[in-house]
């Protein structure tokens, strides 16, 4: 047998028919739908009569929409519109039997981050959902991706996927991380050098020691954002932190089912002479903590370093940097430790993590944040948030001035009422630094959850390294 | 999806260049839960005033064209976003034709996707059928898909190119899901072999 990828193997596994032109129905194991982008989807299906097909491999939670105020119980705390749309959830998931985490359930949470809390996302699985972060699933080896909503009744209908296979590419970070380097510093990194369409029409694979040294929480960050980077896919071969994570999770096999699925997964690696269509490779010791500057995320640069320049930049990326700048509000030249923010987000499918607050909160220990910084911590799960209570990380968090909130997506999208004030600035631990995607005029700039909570305590974006 | 085969209506004209996706429907309606129920904001800003008073001056609100079926529009019709929601806007309204000289491509797709036929042809073509449509209720147009022709009320007939592929799809009503379920039984017989190899999914 010719060698193959990990990308390869899924997908040979999940292909259900190949037509002559290479399109392919990819069965679809895990389908994960939230309330955005599904409505229209389960409405397409009634008005056409249709069931879903495995209401068993379907699973709903709103997040999106939600609020993440304490008072979130009370209907009136929501917008009317996104009522509507979680109810309409409630409604399609009742209606059609999928399985479902309401807002009242503590299992409630951001999708990508229930998914694999709750056992649903395994190794060598397809999984689905309606939101480009889909991406966040493939740190357990499984193929992930997102969809759109015309493509959320296909897989509804039909559990299957219209699709033709992607390409293979490799990036490979060697060696070990220095102090205060974290997952997302690896994920922004490879981001600012592969620029967000490097990634285009591949499947990445993450692999080298500094993958591997990496917990699965941190996998999941950095997989998180290679949709960022333009791919389809981001993927990271399951090895024993990975079946120690799933083992014992609600809807992991037991017994010999579980014996039978981990003799599979231990055959999903990529073989030693397959073929890569791309290759980048990252020295784990060369990067930093870093933070973005402008409006994109490859906008990427060490945290000792200062704004650019447009002139530092050539062809289309010239323009782009001066809107970048002048939206940012930033001078070339200023150290970005001198750039003060107003507002601290820690939370998002990125970063909403049990060990991103376990963190965040090692650098608030016995520190206070800012005088005139608002700063929140939204886990990505009710689990998630009760065990950073468990452990205390929610007291350092309250006695530092965080704001300590329920599960939700909150501030990395905004659509809640979570928003940042035109001209705000924000250290943030979310994905996107678009214009306005945390808030009419909002200014963002993306960093790992010790670098918020570093710049909570300073007001400024700060170097974590000089807390530690 | 809806079949589309034959089709004899009003047709609305919209001589207006670059009607992009944010006239048709503005992206305040993107927040539904439904893919049906646009048709009222169907190219909304243009049809309503700021307190939502129709606007008389606007071709759909015209007694003649409330019922049209058919739009002829100037060129590249449909540019802007991807949004799903203009297709099911206009076909919300019953438009389930738009003729021009050109489409934007995404658009374009998206109507295959919605039951909707999108026709292109020559400048010329669509001077002619504009003028028919202005006419009001009383000149119908005939749109018939298999045999690929426009006719004017006047009996004027049109030859129009569509993908073989397309159109079959609309012609039988289906849709990607449609043609999906025809592979029903390699997805059946994937899904007893996936059962068997990892029964734990
Ligand atoms: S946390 Fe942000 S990126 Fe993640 S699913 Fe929610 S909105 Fe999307």
């Amino acid at each position: 047998m010719s060698p193959k990828t990990l990308y390869d193997k899924i997908w040979d596994a999940h292909v259900a028919h190949e037509a002559e032109d290479g399109t392919c129905l990819l069965y679809i194991d895990r389908h994960l739908v939230h309330e955005v982008t599904s409505p229209q989807a389960f409405e397409g299906l009634r008005m056409a009569g249709r069931k879903v097909h495995a209401p068993d491999k379907t699973i709903a939670v709103p997040d999106h929409n939600v609020p993440t105020t304490l008072d979130r119980a009370n209907a009136a705390t929501m917008t009317e519109d996104s009522r509507i749309q979680v109810e309409a959830l409630d409604k399609n998931a009742k209606d059609f039997g999928v399985h479902y985490y309401p807002v009242s359930d503590i299992r409630q949470g951001i999708v990508h981050i229930v998914g694999p809390e709750q056992g649903w996302t395994l190794p060598g699985m397809t999984v689905v959902c309606g939101d480009s972060h889909t991406a966040t699933h493939g740190a357990f080896g499984a193929l992930a991706h997102g969809i759109g909503t015309s493509e959320v009744e296909h897989v509804l209908a039909t559990q299957t996927l219209i699709q033709k296979k992607s390409k293979n590419m490799k990036v490979e970070i060697t060696g070990k991380l220095r102090p205060g380097v974290t997952a997302k510093d690896i994920t922004l990194s490879v981001i600012g050098a592969t620029g967000t369409a490097g990634g285009t029409g591949y499947v990445i694979e993450y692999c080298g020691e500094a993958i591997r040294d990496l917990s699965m929480e941190g996998r999941m960050t950095v997989c998180n954002m290679a949709i960022e980077g333009g791919a389809r896919a981001g993927l990271i071969a399951p090895d024993e932190k990975t079946f120690a994570y799933c083992m014992g999770k609600p809807h992991a096999p037991k017994g010999a089912q579980w014996e039978a699925a981990l003799a599979w997964w231990k055959t999903l690696f990529s073989d030693e002479d397959a073929h890569w269509d791309k290759v980048i490779t990252l020295k784990g010791e060369d990067i930093a903590p870093v933070v973005t500057w402008g409006t994109s995320p490859e906008d990427v640069l060490p945290i000792t370093a200062t704004v650019p320049s447009p002139a530092d930049f050539t062809g289309g990326k010239v323009g782009a940097a001066e809107r970048s700048l002048e939206y940012m509000g930033l001078k070339p030249g200023t150290p970005l430790q001198d750039v003060t923010i107003d507002a601290v987000f820690i939370g998002s499918c990125t970063n909403g993590r049990i060990e991103d607050l376990r963190a965040a909160a090692a650098v608030l220990k016995g520190k206070k944040i800012k005088d005139g910084v608002r700063a929140m911590v939204v886990p990505g799960s009710g689990l998630v948030r009760a065990q950073a209570e468990e452990e205390g990380l929610a007291d350092i968090f309250k006695e530092a001035g965080f704001e300590w909130r329920l599960a939700g997506c909150s501030m990395c999208l905004a659509m809640n009422p979570d928003q940042l004030a035109p001209g705000e600035r924000c250290a943030s631990t979310s994905n996107r630094n678009f214009e306005g995607r945390q808030g009419y005029k909002g200014r963002t700039h993306l960093m790992s959850p010790a670098m918020a909570a570093a710049a909570a305590v300073t007001g400024k974006l700060t170097d974590v390294r000089e807390l530690m | 999806m809806d079949k589309f085969e034959k089709l004899t209506g009003i047709a609305a004209p919209m001589p207006l260049v670059n009607i992009d996706t944010d006239m048709i429907i503005p992206k305040q309606f993107l927040k539904t839960i439904k893919r049906s129920g646009l048709g009222v904001n169907l190219f909304d800003e243009m049809r309503y005033d700021r307190d939502g008073k129709e606007n008389p001056d606007f071709v759909l609100n015209k007694p003649q064209y409330r019922e049209a079926q058919i739009i002829v529009a100037g060129d590249n019709f449909g540019c802007g976003s991807s949004r799903e929601h203009a297709p099911w806007a206009i076909k919300d309204f019953g438009i389930s034709c738009v003729i021009s000289t050109s489409f934007a491509d995404i658009f374009f797709n998206n109507c295959f996707k919605n039951g909707i036929l999108p026709i292109v042809l020559p400048k010329e073509a669509v001077d002619v059928l504009m003028k028919d449509a202005e006419k009001g209720a009383n000149a119908r147009m005939t749109v018939d898909l298999p045999a690929q022709t426009v006719t004017t009320s006047d009996g004027e007939v049109f030859h129009f190119e569509v993908d073989s592929f397309k159109k079959h799809c609309l012609l039988n009503g289906l849709d990607d899901i449609g043609l999906t379920l025809e592979k029903a039984a390699s997805i059946d017989a994937f899904e007893a072999k996936a059962a068997a190899a990892r029964p734990w999914v």
